[in-house]
């Protein structure tokens, strides 16, 4: 069901969200979260409503999507309702926000959340340079960005490094779990000898690749060679670690299926196909306290650009 | 060898979003084209690869009395997934999978088949890395266990023989014994062949998200545990309910009956999971020496012709169809004495518990499909109410619903609407699936990956298998003594006796 309430207030909708509840009931089940989601009165917003409702199945959630939209409109807000068959396990309450409001998103969200329930923002899109800042990711314990939606991934990513406070985290970073489990076990099995250095590959402007070589370049404190990938390959397409008995090889050329190699071990195929935004933001949700090895891959990248630099000089 | 002092550099213990994945291994299932298998095992092993939890190079071997070719094999599993499999069928997930599917034809007397198995084996260590580590998964008879361990044994298969940083494991189902002397037997056998420590006993139940949180709800949380006693409770009421009948099972079933079945294993489990003290920790060993604790202080309650009851379904109408009683059912004999229905009233003696009964009850052909735990409270000491005020209030309760419609639900007292002071029962409900997921793991995936991880906590070791006979034994000998069981119209909770035992003290059985 989908309830338009065009130029109204917060107070009309949250009465109109009572009455939803005393009428059907059918939003009064268990919800665990506020999850915010801002972002741009465009096209991109039902997908990543749509994201969001996956995600909401293994996390019920009040979805309040912050749409800004042009500035130079008349303030008002128009809302939307979508409960039921319309808004996976929780509720969906769209908020298109036009004049000075655009700006204030936060006065018309804060009416909105949760009782008690932990808040969660997500910039599906274009991010702030520094989200705990930004008046929406203050109100929040967490705050998801995507480095790889931006313009400038790698740029955006660098900026968040800089401005990192705890609670941040990007969908980047996720992408690379499964990548990061292999390697872990990897590591797991004989023979256990350190390892010496290690080389990234991936695209030029793959944050993910990014966030992997700092990664590596912060828990293993050897030196790691950032290297691109050839035209045509995408995101992340390959890690090396050198050891003294010979190296370990993850390597993803196709996006779909990747080959590990170690000593010792047969090779071996493995399904890492990249993964959908809902998988990843399902992922996000699970926990909700700081990510401290996220941090440290942040870190990390410091790390990689002073070698860069050490190297070229 | 692992160095002592060798630390895995890129591991972090707050990483949490690193999945658990096993080591380099491999699982061998006997009695492979059994309907558990099929149903739950292959499935399980499916939606383990599909979360990308297996190791690369995981292999799955199937040893069965067909005249199958691996490819053949490979088509069986596929079609189990295909039905059966929790998650959505992805090609590249199975692709992956199916490289390491072998089948091994035999029967479990056959010499060579053991040595083809053996061969099988070293091979997939050579070509896919398996690393010399199996799980020996016995979806058999227990009669066959013997046989099998043995064989296991006599072709190196087994733990014994193996360098030390291999390991060989095994996991059995249910029935573990029919009394506490089989079980002791049993024990024996396999002991004989495997070390304890790798020995696995499935317990499905335990594998529930929802029997999980029972630790949680009880020990994470300040609310509950300071009433969770004598004191407040009044009596706790675990119920396994099934609407089905035994059709086609009098093969396993007959003699067996339902105190064997259900109350020995999964009831005894869940209470202990009720009743147990707070752990130290959750390490294996201090859950287990808490749940054997427990156990030790549990007895059954007699006199038995008043504290427990057994009943056999009859023929009638349940639900809109006409079913057979089990005295008609294909396979049963006509003067069969098995039971569908028992109910036993059992006593923690312990200061917690001192003068709380547990009923425990579980049947074939009742109301509905339903497995729960209630712990009733008492009633308020003084009510400031005047009688009509509260007639309509019961007492208050806490149930654990295990399944279906896994969650949460308290009980109380609340004031109806109106001018008049009225106080009736209204309940709070905590939905697992709505809070959290609409899809938990299966039980099977769960404790599949914790046989590969070797982590034991949610399988009963043997020394709970046999306390758990301890508490049952005296109530199955008064049985056997006196006569035959009671019977019950199919679709109802029970025969008359089992209310009975309640009824003595002033309660009832709750309708779950």
């Amino acid at each position: 069901m989908i309830i338009d309430l065009p130029s109204t207030t917060t107070s009309q909708l949250n009465a109109k969200l009572v009455d939803l509840r005393m009428r059907g009931g059918a939003v009064a089940l268990g919800r665990v979260l506020t999850l915010v989601i801002a972002t741009d009165d465009s096209v991109e917003l039902e997908d990543a409503i749509e994201a969001a409702n996956d995600a909401s199945r293994m996390h019920p959630a009040r979805i309040i999507v912050a749409a800004r939209g042009s500035r130079s409109a008349a303030p008002r807000i128009d809302a939307q309702i979508r409960v039921g068959g319309d808004a996976g396990a929780g509720e969906v309450i769209v908020l298109r926000l036009y004049g000075a409001l655009a700006r204030q998103a936060d006065s018309a969200v804060v009416p909105l959340l949760l009782p008690d329930a932990p808040i969660v923002t997500w910039w599906p899109g274009h991010g702030p340079r520094n989200p705990a800042a930004d008046p929406l990711g203050a109100l929040a314990q967490r705050r998801i960005t995507d480095s790889a939606a931006e313009k400038q991934p790698v740029r955006a990513l660098r900026a968040r490094a800089e401005h990192y406070a705890e609670g941040d985290t990007d969908l980047a970073w996720t992408r690379l779990t499964l990548w990061r489990a292999q390697l872990v076990a990897a590591l797991d099995l004989p023979p256990y000898e350190p390892v010496t250095s290690a080389t990234v590959t991936g695209q030029a402007d793959s944050p993910s690749t990014e966030l992997l070589a700092g990664w590596l370049a912060d828990y293993l404190r050897v030196p790691v060679d950032r290297v691109k990938a050839a035209e045509g390959e995408q995101g992340i397409v390959g890690v090396r670690l050198e050891r003294d008995s010979g190296p370990i090889e993850l390597y993803r050329p196709d996006g779909r299926i990747g080959t590990l190699t170690q000593p010792g071990q047969p090779t071996r195929r493995i399904a890492l196909q990249r993964r959908s935004v809902s998988d990843v933001l399902t992922e996000e949700l699970h926990r909700l306290d700081p990510d401290e090895i996220y941090a440290r891959a942040l870190a990390g990248l410091r790390l990689l650009k002073a070698r860069r630099k050490a190297g070229a000089a | 060898m692992k160095p002592q002092n060798w630390v895995n550099p890129l591991r972090d213990e707050r990483d949490k979003r690193l999945p658990r994945i096993a080591g380099p291994c491999g699982l061998v299932i006997f009695g492979v084209t059994g309907d558990l298998s099929r149903k739950k095992l292959m499935p399980a092993v499916y939606d383990l690869a599909n979360r990308g939890l297996l190791p690369p190079g995981f292999s799955l071997v199937g040893f069965a009395r067909r005249d199958w070719a691996d490819q053949d094999f490979g088509q069986q599993v596929h079609d189990a997934v295909r039905e059966h499999a929790r998650t959505p069928f992805k090609e590249s997930v199975w692709a992956r999978l199916a490289e390491g599917l072998r089948f091994v034809p035999g029967s479990f007397d056959d010499d060579e088949a053991f040595a083809r198995l053996a061969k099988t084996v070293a091979a997939l260590d050579e070509e896919r890395g398996t690393g010399g580590n199996h799980a020996f998964y016995l979806s058999i008879p227990p009669a066959a266990f013997p046989t099998v361990t043995q064989q296991l044994a006599e072709h190196g298969l087994a733990g014994g023989d193996q360098p030390p940083n291999v390991w060989r494991r095994v996991v059995i189902e249910k029935p573990f014994g029919h009394d506490l002397a089989s079980a002791r037997e049993l024990n024996r056998v396999v002991n004989a062949v495997f070390e304890e420590e790798s020995v696995f006993r499935i317990d499905h139940y335990l594998g529930k998200e929802t029997v999980q949180n029972i630790l949680a709800l009880r020990f994470a949380n300040q609310l509950f545990e300071p009433i969770w006693n004598a004191n407040y409770v009044d009596h706790v009421q675990i119920t396994m309910a099934e609407d089905i009948g035994l059709a086609g099972r009098a093969g396993y079933y007959d003699g067996i009956g339902a105190a064997r079945d259900v109350i020995q294993n999964h009831l005894l489990q869940l209470l202990a999971f009720t009743a147990m003290e707070e752990p130290l920790s959750f390490e294996p060993s201090q859950l287990r020496a808490e749940k054997v604790k427990v156990l030790r202080a549990t007895k059954a309650v007699g006199p038995f012709d008043q504290t427990t009851a057994r009943g056999q379904y009859a023929g009638g109408w349940q639900g809109g169809v006409k079913v057979r009683g089990l005295l008609e059912e294909e396979g049963f004999a006509p003067d069969s004495t098995t039971e569908t229905y028992a109910a036993v009233t059992l006593a923690v003696q312990n200061r917690r518990w001192a003068g709380v009964p547990f009923y425990l009850r579980t049947g074939k052909r009742l109301g509905r499909r339903v497995t729960e735990i209630a712990v009733i409270f008492k009633r308020a000491p003084h009510l400031p109410f005047d009688h009509t005020a509260t007639e309509e209030l019961g007492q208050n309760a806490l149930v654990i619903r295990v399944q279906p419609d896994e969650g949460v639900t308290l009980r109380f007292g609340s004031k109806v609407p109106g001018s008049t002071m009225e106080v009736r029962d209204v309940t709070m409900d905590f939905g697992y699936g709505h809070a959290f997921t609409e899809s938990s793991p299966e039980a099977y995936e769960r404790l599949i990956l914790d046989v590969l991880l070797g982590e034991p906590s949610l399988f009963p070791a043997n020394e709970e298998v046999e306390l758990s006979w301890q508490i049952l034994d005296p109530v199955l000998e008064h049985w056997a003594r006196s006569g035959k069981p009671e019977p019950y119209a199919p679709g109802s909770w029970g025969p008359p006796s089992a209310d009975a035992i309640l009824a003595r003290s002033g309660r009832h059985w709750r309708r779950p």
